[in-house]
């Protein structure tokens, strides 16, 4: 065996081990450091008004979902209708718009609707570091105080949405009402 | 009753595949005659056997049997029934059982086209693609056994996914399987060549014609794939770098490497090393592009649905089919030898430019799918490469690409002057300078990127011309001079022409596309790239398993009625709360105009998205004739012409090599 062949060994060697850390890591998992935390400070513009600062304090209020989005993604667009729905029902959303290009964000809503009540342009990711994004979609829900609740990795389809989201809003509703 | 003997007869298809991984080696070993002869046989059962168990998955789909867990989840009783023939392979399960059906095919036609081969390799490559066949079936029956029972079987299948229930989605994937699986075939030919420590001009021209179909097949599956997503999605894109998408992509990268490597293989018996190692490649990268998809380590809008089983199990394939080819390689290369010398301007070194270009940009795709999740398993945080990665490594990688299409086939073997090539090639050269810059004015606002793209395409095409026309030649009658062109040759142009077009389409419709959102209530028009867009009237339909809102918008030009389109928006009833955009297009040869119903707004008020995009007609002609170019190179008659040598071993055929080479250079 030559030097030369154990290049390509070595390569292939470290790919595979490589899928092999990539399989044990679920990435729809969740993170447990930011569970049960409040959410991270930020300090980002509007992205539909430049000239706006919007911070983490104007995500928090009341019990809502907080999707992280980009128009280049395309999972993006297969849960963006659910989300149109989500905020038809009363649920606010509020965006994080990802490493993206502000024309083409804003072209994005344009097609699909704007369920988003304050989107926060993050074009490189800053706060997306803040609060652990993995890949977009994501979406965590945060109570009425402000706290992270829950995070899913992936789009929402419809039983995600229904199994993981709704109860919990349900139930964090219920007491920030009592 | 039919889906236990569907499963009966998958595993007996296992036991076969299993024999036919060890017999007909054992008797290339030992040259022992009948235990060779045994693999066409074993071949021909596994067939049969698969034949037998698809069919009994489609009848479980004909007859509504909820009580069949896969059934169950792709089918209900309302689907339509030329759907239910498809949803054989809409899911994970059943397109696993398609994969290995269609392998069973190719290795079935391996055996009766193969009385070129001598006996001891037609051996070994029905022997490996056994081993290939054992691979799969067991994932199949492992992991992912489509007849598993459900019981107690639920009065009513959920459904076909929506995305799925279109005629683009009934062949996407069995084109794109036939591609795969024909690689796996190319893998075999590599590896018997290895084990054989045989590589010469006669095992390139007994492979390259598997080789050109395989590709061809993928070529199709893909372009099929991205004409779907152009229509179905309703989102006007046609390519968008997905995960899945790349899984496909970068098999298609090596393959064509392959295809080119080949060719000097075959007429030069150089690249000999590197052609079983883009071999060996692209077959590992169609497992990969399994693994991808079927895994769940990328989330993607066309992923199956995922168990980590599966991915353990497919990067284990992975991983033997990898360790084991290269060790054969490290093991064995070193015997098959080098090939003939070559100027640095020569086709041989053009090709290799080419074979450089195409494996690095598979690099770059590759680097930018995985790295994502590299990053995420070394625990270094995680992000996303998007479009803006992809545009930015891709595009400068294939525009010399595309010069060299225009200068390699016309230039000779060994050795080219680089005077005579710039002397003969100067006109072509000024008129494809000419043409690509006056071309943008045509559409649109000029752009340089846009000129040299087309300057780019005018330069295939036309070099095309003039090598086609030099080589018709000066006989008398145009008869005779047709047939003075060899179908290798033509397919080749073909398939240049096609990239060309294919190439053109893209830059025009990413530079010159318009598109605009606009909120339109009955009887409102909305202007677009010179179309105007009124809409009619928005009714309510029921199709067979859906509910749709249809739009009625009439398209005008300068008063001019072009065509009445009705977009859709479907509620199927089996996922009432995910609505699903049905575009409707006009298609013509230098636009398509393209509508796609957004929301009701309240009132009689709806979005809508109006699309103008300029030459994407071409993008489809040109991936036609791309996969119709290798159908035909691989119809040549130089590979239907080699004696019948099935009765003949490798020893005589060895013998009688150098007599073969000097046929191929001629």
């Amino acid at each position: 065996m030559t030097p030369k062949i154990l290049l390509p060994f070595a390569g292939v060697l470290a790919v595979l081990g490589l899928f092999y850390l990539g399989l044990q890591v679920d990435s729809r998992e969740l993170p447990s450091p930011l569970i049960d935390r409040p959410a991270p400070a930020f300090e980002l513009q509007s992205l539909t008004e430049p000239d706006r600062t919007l911070t983490e304090q104007d995500f928090i209020g009341e019990v809502a979902l907080v999707n992280v989005f980009a128009s280049w993604c395309s999972s993006c667009w297969a849960e963006h209708s659910n989300l149109v729905e989500l905020e038809r029902r009363g649920i606010t959303i509020h965006g994080l718009n990802y490493r993206d290009e502000r024309p083409a964000a804003l072209r994005y809503l344009r097609r699909g609707g704007n369920p988003y009540t304050h989107i926060a342009f993050d074009p490189r990711g800053d706060a997306g570091m803040e609060w652990g994004v993995y890949a977009t979609p994501e979406t965590f829900l945060l109570d009425a105080n402000g706290r992270i609740r829950h995070k899913h990795v992936g789009p929402l389809d419809a039983q995600v949405i229904r199994e993981e989201f709704l109860p919990r809003i349900e139930q964090l509703t219920a007491e920030a009402a009592s | 009753m039919w889906p236990e003997l569907g499963n009966f007869a998958l595993i007996l298809a296992l036991c076969l595949a299993g024999l036919q991984a060890i017999i007909p080696l054992v008797g290339a070993q030992l040259g022992h005659d009948r235990l060779m002869h045994a693999g066409r046989s074993l071949a021909m059962g596994q067939l049969v056997f698969l034949a037998l168990a698809y069919a009994a998955l489609t009848l479980a789909f004909l007859g509504n049997d909820f009580s069949v867990a896969y059934v169950a989840q792709n089918s209900n009783e309302t689907l339509p029934v030329v759907y239910k023939f498809t949803a054989v392979w809409g899911g994970h399960e059943g397109s696993l059982l398609l994969w290995v059906f269609l392998l069973a095919c190719w290795t079935v036609a391996v055996a009766v086209f193969s009385k070129s081969l001598p006996k001891e390799v037609l051996a070994r490559v029905l022997a490996v693609l056994g081993m290939v066949g054992v691979g799969f079936m067991a994932f199949t029956i492992l992991t992912s056994n489509p007849f598993d029972r459900l019981i107690p079987a639920p009065p009513d299948g959920s459904d076909l996914n929506p995305l799925l229930q279109d005629p683009g989605m009934i062949i996407h994937p069995p084109l794109l399987y036939m591609g795969y699986v024909g690689m796996a075939v190319v893998f075999a030919f590599a590896i018997a060549a290895l084990i054989g420590g045989r590589l010469d001009a006669a095992w390139a021209r007994w492979s390259r014609p598997w080789t050109t179909v395989a590709w061809a097949f993928l070529t199709l599956g893909i372009g099929l794939g991205s004409w779907w997503a152009y229509y179905e999605l309703g989102w006007g894109g046609w390519w968008f770098w997905d995960p899945v998408e790349n899984a496909s992509f970068l098999p298609w990268l090596t393959a064509t490497a392959l295809l080119h490597s080949l060719a000097v293989s075959e007429k030069r018996g150089g690249f000999k090393v590197w052609t079983l190692m883009l071999a060996i490649l692209t077959f590992a990268l169609t497992i990969l592009g399994a693994f991808l998809v079927r895994s769940g380590v990328i989330t993607s809008v066309h992923a199956f649905a995922t168990d980590p089983d599966r991915g353990t199990f497919i990067l284990g394939m992975l991983a033997v089919t990898l360790v084991g080819s290269l060790s054969l390689y490290a093991w064995r290369a070193p015997k098959v030898g080098l090939g003939g010398g070559f100027g640095w301007f020569s086709r041989e070194s053009l090709l290799l430019g080419n074979n450089v270009l195409l494996v690095v940009a598979c690099a770059a795709v590759f680097i930018g799918t995985i790295y994502p999740m590299a990053l995420d398993a070394l625990n270094l945080g995680k992000i996303s490469v998007g479009p803006p990665y992809f545009d930015a490594v891709f595009m400068p990688l294939m525009l010399p690409l595309l010069f060299l299409v225009g200068v390699a086939p016309s230039l000779p073997w060994k050795q080219g002057d680089p005077m005579q090539a710039v002397y003969r090639l100067r006109w072509p050269f000024a008129i494809a300078v000419v043409l690509g810059a006056a071309w943008p004015l045509t559409v649109g606002a000029w752009n340089p990127l846009t000129a040299l793209a087309l300057m780019l395409v005018a330069w295939i095409l036309i070099t095309t011309g003039v090598d086609i026309v030099r080589r018709l030649g000066r006989r008398q009658g145009l008869g005779a001079r047709l047939r003075g062109l060899r179908p290798s040759f033509l397919g080749m142009h073909m398939a240049h022409a096609g990239l060309a077009l294919v190439a053109m389409a893209i830059a025009m419709v990413n530079t010159y596309e318009d598109e605009r959102d606009v909120r339109l209530e009955a009887g409102e028009t909305a202007t677009v790239g010179g179309y105007d867009f009124t809409l009619l009237d928005v009714d309510r339909i029921r199709g067979p398993n859906y509910d749709a809102t249809q739009a009625e918008v009439r398209v005008t030009r300068d008063g001019k009625m072009v065509d009445t389109l009705y977009p859709q928006l479907r509620h199927y009833d089996s996922q009432p709360e995910m609505p699903m955009q049905q575009a409707a297009l006009n298609r013509g040869l230098t636009r398509d105009i393209y509508v796609s119903m957004g929301q009701h707004v309240g009132g009689g008020a709806w979005t809508m998205r109006l699309y103008y995009k300029p030459y994407m007609f071409w993008m489809w002609i040109g991936g036609l004739l791309m996969a119709f170019g290798g159908f035909l190179a691989a119809a040549d008659r130089r590979y239907r012409l080699a004696r019948d040598r099935s009765a003949v071993s490798e020893q005589q055929v060895r013998a009688d090599q150098p007599r073969d080479f000097q046929e191929a250079q001629g």
